[in-house]
């Protein structure tokens, strides 16, 4: 059979990286093909290129047995390439119907366009209200919008990028259904993935990058996991080891009743959210995006005052009406989610950046003073330690890829060796090297007698790091269950935000 | 005679609202791109000055508004140019604009203070403004039948049409927008365009229809108010209209407690009143932020550069 696209010889570089070399790779119509590789592979880039978003340097592209030009997005989209970017190109204001136009290439009807669309979710039985807006959505429905999208061009290849990062386990089974669908009328599909077990159950084939040259092909549903994921990182891989568990420890933060309006417009209000961090422990906090992780981030680092001092307390010491610093000094770190701009500030260096939290606890600032040589010793201490690939202190935060910037945070806050430390998606687009290394560390934390809270949508990560888990929901946190006793159907149920969904077992019925 | 009285009060009301309505139906439409013009006072006094150096040069208000038009759009263009290809900040950038326009149509005007031209007059005949009910509607001159149509045309364009809809997607999400394949910079070139020929208009509208002559800082701080209104109305151009004559209504109040003889309260508090008015506006917006920040584009003022 004629691939609907075979790439050859494909290389791109950018100042100082070579992005892509020399990769070769072809997709059959009807074929679920996955593009594996760590972050920095070059997946994207090969991705953009095909979707006509950036020109390779050599190499041909042939669609269909013919060779072709992909000058732009258009281009690609008139030839039938239909992609799903990892970040949305919504306009969360606006209404599905309208962003769903906003997509299309040209003017149509609003009327006939209804039709289509809803045609489009009936024959997919994708539940969809057209006239709600879209950040009154959950993300598994955000993203069928940009599916919508591209079948309303009858694609005749898809490109998923990272599609199921943000989604619960039931959404992610809902989106495998619609793109086996999708594959069996004889649309092709490029599944881009990092997450193995996904590939396993949904792709015949799989091509696997590693810095920008291809390692391996392979059938992934016979090939072992383990064997892909070494070879997409090219090493062994390391396991975290769990130290001696120092078990339950003294309670070292106790959150009870907290209650704090959503950030308007579009926040979540927390409500009574009570929980107890013990030294020792990793406590999991599971969510899907948008239910209140961040207004909890922000209440526990003191960025907005809690609604009673004694709501929050740390090492039995009431703190919810303290500011940041003043908590810092006590030895409550966090790390908020957003790298650039709310963990660092882009334009400072690192050095400058270590400054800024470390001065609670550590005397980089005698009589109010910087002492330049301390702070670049700390940061310097934290990037060999944390292996942050960087020219050196003086670099600015910008200027790092996002994995090495969240291992300079991360390291920041570790470094300080705080006795509680929350963090939030810590290892969100980092890749897995990095990633292990950031959760190794949080694991060691928590072995010296700190409470680590981690808040996260990756639920893979928290079931491998926690001891505890609670999930939270509309603002609401459930009861914490040791992770041991849960199974992962359990987790997502309670994740899914579906109001008036039945509690799991052992949840209080708070809701 | 009551009625003549009214229809009087009501003439000078619609005159005194339609350059705020003109000039902030312009902001309106920048600002739905994503671009926040604080400029609009120094367009409007270029607009302002070039409307009545044409007019008394050539001795047509019509060359003169179109004139007025064309600074606007160039005043403009000088805002486009730094802000969206110099990615200058625009809060800086519109301030500077403010004053730019402020010196540069005193330097200009300076040779035509104290002329005076014909005054643009009504579009309709006479004849069919002779009763005072008639003259309410038939009485009016071109600007105002243009600025309400502007308002119809600009409501429709936003809500209805695939070009509105655009404008709002690159006002609310720049990034999103380029990334599906729209051209994030030169729609908000154009939408800067329609700003400032919408304010040279509404600053040409004092020089050649409200007082025709020239004076420094003609349009006394009516900028200011109109950038207020666009906020007041939560970019919505239906309720840009009543707030534009809401604040025509409170001046044209100020104009008849003059002329009415009123000396209990000093001049000078009630030439206040537009501008409390604004502030208390304001106020109460922010108290009931919520609701008004939804509708705000979320892209307001960010810059842009596709990278």
């Amino acid at each position: 059979m004629t691939p609907r696209l075979a790439l050859s010889g494909i290389s791109k570089s950018f100042p100082g990286v070579k992005a892509n070399e020399d990769i070769s790779l072809s997709v059959r119509p009807g074929e679920i093909h996955a593009l594996l590789g760590e972050n920095g592979a070059g997946k994207s880039t090969l991705v953009k290129i095909i979707y006509g978003v950036q020109q390779a340097d050599s190499g041909t592209i042939a669609w269909d047995g013919a060779q072709v030009a992909i000058a732009s997005p258009k281009v690609a989209r008139r030839l039938g390439i239909g992609m799903v970017f990892q970040h949305f190109s919504l306009f969360d204001a606006m209404t599905v119907i309208e962003n769903i136009a906003l997509g299309l290439d040209e003017a149509c009807d609003s009327d006939a366009l209804k039709g289509r669309v809803a045609a489009i979710l009936e024959s997919y039985s994708l539940p969809l209200d057209p006239e709600r807006e879209v950040h009154t959505l959950s993300v598994g429905e955000r993203q069928r919008i940009e599916i919508v999208r591209c079948l309303l061009q009858n694609p005749r290849l898809l490109i998923m990028d990272e599609p199921t990062s943000v989604l619960t386990p039931q959404e992610v089974d809902k989106l495998f259904g619609t793109l086996r669908q999708i594959a069996a009328q004889g649309c092709a599909i490029l599944y881009i993935s990092h997450k193995l077990h996904e590939i396993k159950a949904l792709c015949e084939a799989a091509t696997i990058l590693r810095a920008g040259r291809v390692v391996a092909t392979c059938d992934p549903r016979v090939e072992s996991t383990k064997r892909m994921a070494e070879l997409m990182i090219g090493a062994e891989l390391r396991q975290i080891e769990h130290g001696g568990s120092a078990g339950a420890g003294p309670v070292r933060l106790s959150v009870s009743g907290l209650t704090l309006p959503g950030e308007p417009p579009f926040g979540t209000d927390l409500r009574a959210v009570a929980f107890e961090a013990r030294a020792g422990e990793i406590l999991g906090i599971a969510g899907v995006a948008g239910n209140g992780q961040s207004e909890l981030l922000t209440a526990l680092s003191g960025e907005r005052p809690a609604n009673t001092a004694t709501a929050i307390a740390l090492d039995g010491k009431p703190v919810g009406q303290m500011d940041a610093g003043a908590r810092r000094a006590l030895g409550l770190c966090c790390v908020p989610e957003e790298r650039n701009g709310h963990a660092a500030v882009p334009d400072f260096s690192l050095a400058d950046n270590a400054i800024l939290t470390a001065r609670h606890r550590l005397p980089l600032t005698p009589l109010g003073i910087i002492s330049t040589s301390d702070v670049a010793r700390f940061a310097d201490s934290v990037i060999k330690r944390f292996d942050v690939r960087t020219t050196g202190t003086a670099a600015l935060a910008r200027s790092l890829s996002g994995g090495n910037l969240q291992k300079f945070i991360m390291g920041r806050e570790i470094g300080q060796t705080p006795g509680v430390l929350v963090v939030c998606q810590p290892t969100w687009g980092v890749d897995a090297g990095a990633a292990a290394a950031i959760r190794q560390e949080l694991v060691d934390l928590a072995a010296k007698g700190s409470a680590v809270v981690v808040i996260s949508q990756d639920l893979d990560e928290l079931l491998e790091l926690a001891d505890r888990l609670c999930v939270i929901n509309e603002g609401r946190l459930s009861a914490p269950r040791a992770v041991a006793s849960l199974g992962i159907d359990e987790i997502g149920l309670m994740m899914g935000g579906v109001h008036g969904a039945p509690s799991p077992p052992g949840a209080p019925a708070h809701a | 005679m009551t009625t003549a009285i009214l229809v009087s009060i009501l003439m000078t009301l619609v005159a005194a609202s339609t350059p705020i309505l003109l000039a902030a139906l312009g902001e309106l439409v920048t600002e739905k791109a994503g671009v926040l013009n604080l400029g609009v006072e120094g367009m409007m006094l270029c607009g302002a000055v070039a409307g009545f150096a044409v007019a008394f040069s050539t001795g047509s208000t019509m060359l003169g508004l179109l004139a007025a038009v064309m600074a606007g759009v160039a005043t403009a263009m000088v805002f486009a140019v730094l802000t969206l290809s110099l990615t200058a900040n625009q809060v800086a950038t519109g301030l500077a604009l403010t004053i730019f326009g402020i010196g540069a149509s005193s330097l200009i005007g300076a040779g035509f203070v104290g002329r005076t031209i014909t005054r643009l007059g009504p579009v309709f005949p006479a004849a069919l403004s002779e009763h005072p009910w008639l003259r309410a509607v038939f009485g009016h001159d071109i600007v105002v039948y243009l600025s309400l149509a502007l308002v119809i045309g600009v409501s429709l364009f936003l809500r209805r049409t695939r070009p509105g809809l655009i404008l709002r997607a690159v006002g609310e999400n720049d990034a999103s927008a380029h990334a599906i394949g729209y051209p994030v910079i030169a729609i908000r070139y154009a939408a800067i365009a329609f700003g400032g020929a919408l304010a040279g208009l509404g600053g040409a509208y004092f020089s050649l229809a409200l007082t025709p002559m020239w004076a420094d800082g003609l349009t006394a701080g009516r900028g200011w108010i109109a950038l207020a209104l666009v906020v007041f109305a939560a970019w919505r151009p239906g309720r840009l209209l009543l707030g534009a004559y809401l604040f025509g209504a409170v001046m044209t109040l100020e104009l008849q407690a003059k002329a009415a003889g009123i000396t209990w309260l000093a001049p000078e508090l009630l030439a206040m009143t537009p501008y409390l008015a604004t502030v208390a506006v304001l106020t109460m917006m922010s108290l009931g932020r919520r609701a008004g920040r939804a509708n705000a584009p979320a892209c307001l003022g960010k810059p842009f550069s596709a990278s």
